[in-house]
C-alpha cells in the first residue's frame, strides 16, 4: 500500500509565543518547532498499515525550508521518503491555497491512501484533509479514532457528539486522524541515524498570496482568580457568584 | 528544534539536527514514561524495571558505540544529551544507562572474545539482559589497585574469591563484569553469570541517595568459571579505568540535566511564590542565586560539548574527562542546594524534584572517582607530580 502522510511543522505546544514587533508574525527565534501532534497519529497509522500490508510511506509537507526538520522526524519514525513543497511565506496561504498546491503535486503520483492530522494546532482550521479530497475527487473520512482496511474497503470510526460513528469507503481516500487513534512511537536512535540517508525531494511552490491584513494580537490579560472558600462550605457562595456575577448558570 | 534547557548562549547552534532530535526523543521518553513513576520508586527504593527494554528499543544503551557493538553510532554529543535527559529525570536512571553502556557493553566490545560479544551485546543493547561492573571493594574505593579479590587458575578454568561493594545493578544483573587479580597480581576482568554457584549479589539497603537505583554487594565464594569467562584482550588496571573514562563522560553530561531540572523548578517557583509585596524572584538575593545557577549551567554545557567533539575526533584525554566530571557534578550539587533554598519548606517535599536531586548528587559526587581524586588526576597532569603513590 502506498501511503502519503501530510505533515506540518508547528510551534511547540509548550512554547511561549511572542509576537514580533511588526505585529504580523510570531517571533520564531524564541520558539521550538515540532511535528503537528495530530500528524503524529497519521504517521503512526501509516507505519502500522505498512507493517501489516507492506508498501511505502511518503511524507509531504508544505512550508518554509525549516520544515525539513519535521520531515526528518517523520522519517526517523520510519517513513521511507519525503517531499517538501517549499514556500518560504507559506503562512500567507490559506487552507484552500495549501490544499490546492498539495493536490497538484499528488495528482501526478501513485497512492492508495492519504493520511493527515484532523487539524494543525497552530491555525486550527481543520480544512486541509477535506479540501484535498475534494481536489482529488476521492472520499474522505475525518477525525477517525479507529481504522481497519481489508482489501479495498476502509472502515473507520469517528467521534461525534456523544458517541462514535462507523463509516466505510473505498480506497483511495483521505483520512484525517484524531487523538486516540493510536499511540505514536518515539523515533528511536537507529531510526534517527537512518533518516539522514533517506531522500527528501524539494519542490518550490508558488505562494498564492491569499491572506492579506495579517495581524497577531495577544489575548486580553486574564483577571486574577479568586478563592471563595474551601470544601462544601464554599459551594453556596460559588453558586451565587456564578449566577449573579459571571451569569453562567 | 532547540536545545531543551536554558539556552542563554544559543547552544542550539552548536548542535546538529539529529543531536537535537535525539535529545527530544530522550526528553519525551523521560517526561512521559519515567516522571509519573519516579516519586513512588524513590520512596520505595526500587528501579522501574519495565523501562529497561523500552530504553533498549530506543537505542539508549551504548548509543555512541558502533552498530556491531550494539550501539547506534550516534555522536558523543548526542550520547551526552541522552544522559542529560535521563539524569534530568533522576540520577538513578542515568546511572543505569552509564553502567549498561559504558561499563559493560564498552568493555565487552573492546576487550571481549567474539563469543562473549555475540552472547551479550545484542541483549544488553536491547535491554533484555542487565549488566553490572564490580571494581570497588569494602576496603578499596579510591584505590582500586589495592583490590584483594582473587582469581586462581585451575586445570580448566578459574576459581574466584572475594567481595565487591557498592555495585550498581548488582542484584538485578544477568552478568557481572568483575575485576580481580590473578596469580601474577595482574588485574583481569571476568564475566560472571547470575546463578553461578558461590556467586550472590545481596542488595544494600538504607541508602538516602540514589534510592531509585539498585546497589549491591557481589560475594564470590569459590566461584568456578570456565576459561571463556575471562575478557581475553586486557590486562591490568587500565582495563577498568578505560571503562570509567566512558562512564565519567556520561556523568559530566548527566549532572547538567539534574542541575537544569533544579534551576527550572526554582525559576518557575520564584516567579510564582509571593512574599511581602512581590514574587520572590523580584528580590536581589534570589536573582543572584538564579543567575549563579544559569551561569554555571551554561559554562558546564560548553565544557561538555567541546569534550564530546574531542571524543568524536579521538583527541579526548582522560584528564579532560576528570575536569568535566569534577566541575559539572560540583556545580550541580551546589545548584540543587540553592534551588532547595529558593523553594523554602516546599523544597524538602518529594512533590518537587530538588531534594531528590540534591540527595542523588551526593553519590554522583563520590562514585566514578571522588571529586578529590579527580582533583589529583588533573593536579598530576599539570604539575607532573603524583600526589598518591
Ligand atoms: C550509589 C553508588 C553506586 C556505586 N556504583 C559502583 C559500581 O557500579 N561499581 C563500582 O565498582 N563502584 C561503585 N561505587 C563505588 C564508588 O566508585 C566508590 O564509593 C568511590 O570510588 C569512593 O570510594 P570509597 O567510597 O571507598 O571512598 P574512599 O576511597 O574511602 O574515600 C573517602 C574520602 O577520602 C578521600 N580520599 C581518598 N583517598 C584520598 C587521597 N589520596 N587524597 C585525598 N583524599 C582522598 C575521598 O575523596 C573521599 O572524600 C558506587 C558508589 C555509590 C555510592
Amino acid at each position: 500500500m502506498n501511503i502519503i502522510v501530510l505533515v506540518k511543522q508547528v510551534p511547540d505546544t509548550e512554547a511561549k509565543i511572542r509576537i514580533a514587533d511588526d505585529g504580523n508574525q510570531i517571533d520564531e527565534a524564541s520558539i521550538s518547532f515540532i511535528v503537528n501532534p495530530y500528524d503524529e497519529y497519521a504517521i503512526e497509522a501509516a507505519l502500522q498499515l505498512k507493517e501489516a500490508h507492506g508498501g511505502e510511506i511518503t511524507l509531504v509537507s508544505l512550508g518554509p525550508g525549516g520544515a525539513i526538520a519535521a520531515l526528518r522526524t517523520g522519517l526517523a519514525m520510519g517513513a521511507d521518503k519525503a517531499v517538501l513543497l517549499k514556500a518560504e511565506n507559506s503562512r500567507f496561504m490559506n487552507s484552500q491555497a495549501v490544499a490546492g498546491q498539495i493536490g497538484k503535486v499528488l495528482a501526478d503520483r501513485q497512492f492508495d491512501l492519504v493520511l493527515c492530522g484532523k487539524k494543525a494546532v497552530d491555525t486550527d482550521a481543520q480544512q486541509i484533509g477535506t479540501l484535498l479530497a475534494m481536489n482529488l475527487e476521492i472520499s474522505v473520512i475525518s477525525s477517525i479514532v479507529e481504522l481497519n482496511i481489508a482489501g479495498n474497503q476502509i472502515t473507520a470510526k469517528r467521534e461525534v457528539e456523544g458517541g462514535t460513528e462507523t463509516v466505510s469507503c473505498q480506497l483511495p481516500a483521505v483520512l484525517t486522524c484524531e487523538k486516540g487513534l493510536n499511540e505514536p512511537r518515539y523515533p528511536n536512535l537507529r531510526g534517527i541515524m537512518m533518516a539522514k540517508k533517506k531522500p527528501i525531494e524539494e519542490i518550490v511552490v508558488d505562494v498564492v498570496d491569499s491572506v492579506t491584513d495579517f495581524k497577531f494580537e495577544n489575548p486580553p490579560q486574564k483577571a486574577e482568580g479568586r478563592i471563595v472558600g474551601e470544601g462544601v462550605d464554599a459551594v453556596p457562595e460559588l453558586a451565587r457568584l456564578l449566577r449573579e456575577e459571571a451569569k453562567v448558570i | 528544534m532547540k536545545y531543551s534547557g536554558p539556552d542563554f548562549y544559543h547552544i542550539t547552534d552548536l548542535l546538529t539536527e539529529d543531536e537535537l532530535l535525539i535529545q527530544q526523543t530522550a526528553n519525551d521518553f523521560v517526561q512521559e514514561k519515567f516522571m509519573p513513576l519516579i516519586r513512588e520508586h524513590h520512596q520505595r527504593a526500587t528501579f522501574p524495571m519495565e523501562l529497561i527494554p523500552q530504553m533498549g528499543e530506543l537505542g539508549f544503551f551504548g548509543a555512541s558505540l558502533p552498530e556491531a557493538a550494539g550501539g547506534a553510532a550516534v555522536s558523543n554529543v548526542a550520547y551526552g544529551l541522552i544522559m542529560h535527559e535521563l539524569e534530568r529525570g533522576d540520577s538513578g536512571l542515568r546511572s543505569f544507562a552509564s553502567v549498561q553502556g559504558g561499563l559493560v557493553m564498552y568493555p565487552i566490545w573492546k576487550y571481549g572474545s567474539d563469543e562473549q560479544k555475540q552472547r551479550w551485546l545484542p541483549k544488553l543493547s536491547a535491554g533484555t539482559a542487565i549488566g553490572c561492573f564490580g571494581l570497588t571493594e569494602p576496603d578499596f574505593g579510591s584505590n582500586p589497585g589495592g583490590m584483594i579479590t582473587r582469581a586462581k587458575r585451575t586445570d580448566d578454568g578459574w576459581v574466584l574469591n572475594g567481595a565487591k561493594m557498592w555495585i550498581t545493578n548488582g542484584s538485578i544483573a544477568d552478568v557481572a563484569l568483575v575485576w580481580v587479580k590473578d596469580d601474577a597480581n595482574v588485574v583481569r576482568g571476568f564475566l560472571v553469570e547470575k546463578g553461578t554457584p558461590g556467586f550472590s549479589a545481596p542488595e544494600m539497603k538504607g541508602k538516602l541517595s540514589l534510592r531509585a537505583s539498585v546497589t549491591s554487594e557481589l560475594i564470590l565464594q569459590d566461584v568456578v568459571v570456565p576459561e571463556s569467562a575471562i575478557l581475553p584482550n586486557v590486562n591490568g588496571l587500565k582495563g577498568p579505568l578505560s571503562c570509567l573514562t566512558q562512564a565519567r563522560y556520561s556523568i559530566a553530561w548527566g549532572a547538567i540535566g539534574a542541575a537544569v531540572d533544579c534551576y527550572e523548578t526554582a525559576l518557575r517557583y520564584a516567579k510564582e511564590r509571593k512574599q511581602f509585596s512581590k514574587p520572590i524572584a523580584g528580590y536581589q538575593l534570589t536573582q543572584a542565586k538564579l543567575v549563579d545557577m544559569l551561569e554555571e549551567i551554561t559554562k558546564a554545557l560548553l565544557l561538555v560539548i567541546q569534550l564530546g567533539r574531542l571524543k568524536d575526533q579521538g583527541k579526548m584525554d582522560y584528564t579532560q574527562v576528570s575536569l568535566a566530571k569534577r566541575n559539572n557534578v560540583h556545580i550541580a550539587r551546589d545548584i540543587a542546594r540553592s534551588a532547595r533554598e529558593i523553594l523554602g519548606a516546599n523544597g524538602i517535599l518529594d512533590e518537587y524534584p530538588v531534594q531528590r536531586h540534591a540527595m542523588n548528587l551526593e553519590s554522583v559526587y563520590t562514585y566514578e572517582g571522588t571529586h578529590e581524586m579527580h582533583t589529583l588526576i588533573v593536579g598530576q597532569k599539570i604539575t607532573g607530580l603524583n600526589a598518591v603513590d
